[in-house]
Formats: structure tokens, C-alpha cells, sequence
């Protein structure tokens, strides 16, 4: 039983995140994290632009707002994301972690420690580091750790960090991916 | 980056350590930013195990002074959320100026930036002469800082365009005067201003406020602390009083939420409500 999917991505992974999204179950009974990395002040276009990409309850979360199921939610720009163990969501302004805040490390870090082997956690394309030992930590405690397929990202350089560091870490193409998340906690068959 | 890690039992060791000898309670701070609080300074003094932290926490007070300005995130900007300030100068500032003396309180005011945000909107409104501003930080060393009003020329041109942003009516050059390479608050803005010590988590209600603003501090706290603190903001304002918290930090997950109305949702601005009872 899975209770969290995390995925964090930066540059060109994007149009991967919009396909997730889009291919998720009208009602689903776990909880989507969403990190992505974000310029300092861009206004967040990319929530607006998520929200109408596909009928989803999508939001950024306050401070203290406990965590839910069949939301997909979105780190906020600035902030790190954080999870508490009472499973309520802590924002945190800190200095950047991998020159990144919101950092994927961050919010992988305490996926892992919450929700331990009932998490999958999923890398996608960028051009730096992060991610990479916040997908280990997933891993070290039981859950599933997937990474885009170097060869299929436009910026190789996350992908291929989080495989060099995990070597349990899965490969899949774009395409498995949104395969695999749109059959989380089902038996069913993926849509063709 | 280094693999350290702490357990939760060590955590709760250094805190009570932390409590037991320099009399600040952090136990009630969020999990989650707190470890990687202590995390982070122990790589930046290249200390391997809680052991490690612990006696030197016991044995160097030099040490903690540097440990607690790691673990207080003090990161701050004049006009920080520009739309914030102007929300205040339009949907606030007509109460106060209703009230012959207006107090107001920074609770966790870091090294005053905001408060000097502060003073300059209540002058361009003509109301600093009569406002009184109480400016408190749990950190000695931050106060320290505000009391002298220096702030870095550096940073000088981004909080000039937030105070563009935010509404403001004159020249941000007309505020400070440039020395070596700092920005230095022109005295006219920090005559009212008292700048002090108080812990949000231990100390009292000191005097009753028209307006507290506590902003990116309670992000910090857990939500029971959370709750307390906000109740100890309700009992320092005066019936509709104003208070104003972080923009993403909400009233909507404490226990307390009925007592405030919202005026404005968007930048975290609330109003107690007129009942005078007190919480407890
Ligand atoms: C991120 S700063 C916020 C500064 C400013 N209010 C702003 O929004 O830009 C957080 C401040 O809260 C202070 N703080 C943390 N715990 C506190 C407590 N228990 N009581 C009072 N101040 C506290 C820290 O020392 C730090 O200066």
C-alpha cells in the first residue's frame, strides 16, 4: 500500500510532470508531492498551468496543514517543504540545500522518515544533484526509489547523480513512469 | 555533504541540554527544521556525533552564541511581500489612526528590517510621531544588531524596488545615508522604536497592542506552540486589534482560529475579534 508518491524534478522536467499528472485516476487514495525547482519571483504560473492541465485537486500547502490523500501538492517557491510526524506539512525558509530551495533532498529526506516503505519516490530530469540521497534514504527504508532514464531527459545530470548514488534506484523511460503511478494501489491494467 | 545523523533520543538530549543551561526551551520547534538546524551546524563545525555537540554545548557558552544564531533562522528583508505593506497601509492604517497612541509589536523581529519597514510606512501616513514600537527577538545578538539600524548597502537596491512595489511615496534613498559600504537608518525613523529580548515561548503578555506583527516565526514552532503563542497574541491586542503572520503560515490549523476574523486572506492579516474574553 502506497501512501506517498514524491516527485521532484528541475530543469526539463516539466512536460514529465504534466503527463503524471495528467494520467492520475479521477479519485486515488494516496497523496502526490510535487518539488520542482522554480527561479527566485516567478509568480507560481506553474500551479495555474497545472491545474488546468488536468482536473486535479492541486495545491501548495500552508504551514501545519495536514497531509491528505488524492491531493496532488506543490512546494511552494522559496520554501522548503518539510513533513512532520504528526503528517502535517512544515514550510521552511532556510538557506537553499544543492543551490535549491524548495530542495528535493529536503522534502525526500522526510518522505522517507514519515511514511517509510509506503512511499515511492520519482526523479526526472536537471541540471544538478539534488534529489540523489533524498531518493537513497527512500530506498533505505523500504520504498521505491525511480529515476528518469538518462537518456531520455533533456538534462541528464539529476537522473544520472541518483543512479551513480543508488544502485536499487529503478530506470524507467517517461513513459513507465506515468504507467506506474496511474496503477498505484491497483490490480488494474494501465489505460492504453 | 557530510552523513551525519542524530536520533530522535539525541535531539531530545540536546534540547533539554540546550534548556538546562542556557534557559532556552526549543523543544516545542518544529521537528523537521530543528534537526536540520542542529544538522547544519554541526557541519559548519565539522562536529561528527551528538556526542560531540553536546559537550561542547556544555562546556563553550562562546560556542552556543554562534550555535543559536545557526539555529534561529534569521533571514529578513525590508518590505518583505511587498503586497503585504500594502494591504497594511490600506486596510489597517485607517484604524490605527484612530487611536491617540498606536502600539505596535515585532515578535521576532530578527535584526529589525522589518521594523524600519514599519516606521517608514507609519511616517508616510503621518503617524510614526504618534506610534510606539515594541521590536523583540528571542536573540541577544539580533537585537544588537537592530539597535544600531545598520543594514547592508548591499541589499539596498532590492529593498528599494520592494519598497516601490509596496506603495512607497518617496525616494528609499531619503531613509538611510551610505557609509563604508552599510546603509544606515536615518535616526528620524528609530526614535520610537524599543528594541528587547522576549522569548515567545516562556515569556508574558507585556502591554496591549492595535497591531502585532509576527511574521516567519511561527513556521519555526510546532502546532502546539503555535497555538500558544497565538493565544498569547490574542490576550496582548486590544479588542480589534490587528495581527499579521507570515504569508504561508495560517491561523486555519490552530486552535484559536475563532477568535480572529480575516482581513485579508492573500497577505495573513487578521483582526481579534471584540468578545474580551480571555483564552483560559
Ligand atoms: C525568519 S526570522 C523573521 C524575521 C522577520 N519577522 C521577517 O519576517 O522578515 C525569525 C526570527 O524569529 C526569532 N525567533 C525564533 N524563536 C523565537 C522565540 N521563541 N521568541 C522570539 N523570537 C523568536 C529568530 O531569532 C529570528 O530572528
Amino acid at each position: 500500500m502506497t501512501e506517498v508518491v514524491a516527485i521532484g524534478g528541475s530543469a526539463g522536467s516539466l512536460p514529465v510532470v504534466m503527463a503524471i499528472l495528467k494520467a492520475l485516476p479521477v479519485a486515488f487514495d494516496y497523496t502526490v508531492i510535487v518539488v520542482i525547482h522554480r527561479l527566485k519571483n516567478v509568480v507560481s504560473e506553474m500551479e495555474r498551468i497545472l491545474a488546468e492541465a488536468s482536473n486535479l485537486n492541486i495545491r501548495e500547502p500552508e504551514d501545519k496543514e495536514p497531509i491528505k490523500k488524492g491531493i496532488v501538492y506543490l512546494a511552494p517557491q522559496n520554501y522548503h517543504l518539510q513533513i512532520e510526524a504528526d503528517r502535517t506539512f512544515s514550510l521552511d525558509y532556510s538557506e537553499p540545500v544543492n543551490y535549491s530551495r524548495p530542495s528535493i533532498d529536503v522534502t525526500f529526506e522526510c518522505v522517507a522518515t514519515v511514511f517509510k516503505g509506503r512511499s515511492v519516490a520519482i526523479l526526472l530530469s536537471g541540471a544538478n544533484a539534488d534529489g540523489a540521497a533524498g531518493l537513497g534514504k527512500v530506498i533505505e527504508n523500504g520504498g521505491t526509489g525511480i529515476v528518469q532514464e538518462p537518456n531520455t531527459a533533456d538534462y541528464k545530470l539529476m537522473p544520472q547523480a541518483a543512479i551513480d548514488k543508488n544502485k536499487r534506484a529503478l530506470r524507467q523511460s517517461p513513459d513507465d513512469i506515468v504507467d506506474y503511478v496511474s496503477t498505484v494501489n491497483s490490480s488494474q491494467k494501465p489505460r492504453e | 555533504m557530510a552523513e551525519r545523523h542524530i536520533t530522535n533520543d539525541d535531539l531530545v538530549e540536546i534540547l533539554h541540554l540546550i534548556n538546562r543551561t542556557y534557559g532556552y526551551d526549543f523543544s516545542d520547534y518544529s521537528r523537521a527544521s530543528i534537526k536540520r538546524r542542529i544538522h547544519r551546524s554541526m557541519d559548519m563545525s565539522n562536529l561528527e556525533t551528538a556526542y560531540e555537540l553536546k559537550f561542547r554545548l556544555a562546556n563553550d557558552a562562546e560556542y552556543f552564541r554562534w550555535f543559536l544564531e545557526v539555529l534561529t533562522v534569521n533571514v529578513t528583508e525590508m518590505f518583505r511581500d511587498p503586497e503585504f505593506y500594502t494591504e497594511l497601509r490600506e486596510k489597517v492604517f485607517p484604524a490605527l489612526a484612530t487611536y491617540p497612541i498606536i502600539k505596535i509589536w515585532h515578535a521576532g523581529c530578527a535584526t529589525g528590517e522589518e521594523v524600519y519597514s514599519m516606521a517608514i510606512m507609519l511616517k508616510e501616513a503621518g503617524l510614526l510621531e504618534r506610534a510606539k514600537i515594541y521590536a523583540t527577538d528571542l536573540n541577544p545578538l539580533n537585537i544588537e544588531k537592530a539597535k544600531k539600524g545598520i543594514t547592508s548597502l548591499q541589499h539596498v537596491k532590492s529593498y528599494t524596488h520592494n519598497y516601490i512595489r509596496s506603495g512607497g511615496k518617496t525616494d528609499f534613498s531619503d531613509y538611510y545615508s551610505a557609509q563604508y559600504g552599510a546603509a544606515i537608518i536615518s535616526s528620524e525613523l528609530r526614535k520610537n522604536i524599543l528594541f528587547s529580548q522576549h522569548n515567545l515561548v516562556t515569556d508574558q503578555v507585556f502591554n496591549e497592542f492595535q497591531l502585532i506583527c509576527c511574521r516567519n516565526v511561527l513556521i519555526y514552532f510546532n502546532k502546539d506552540l503555535q497555538n500558544r503563542v497565538i493565544s498569547l497574541f490574542y490576550d496582548s491586542l486590544s479588542p480589534m486589534g490587528y495581527l499579521a503572520i507570515g504569508t504561508k503560515e495560517s491561523l486555519l490549523f490552530t486552535e484559536v482560529r475563532d477568535r480572529f476574523e480575516v482581513i485579508s486572506a492573500e497577505n495573513k492579516i487578521f483582526r481579534r475579534k471584540k468578545s474580551s474574553t480571555s483564552i483560559k
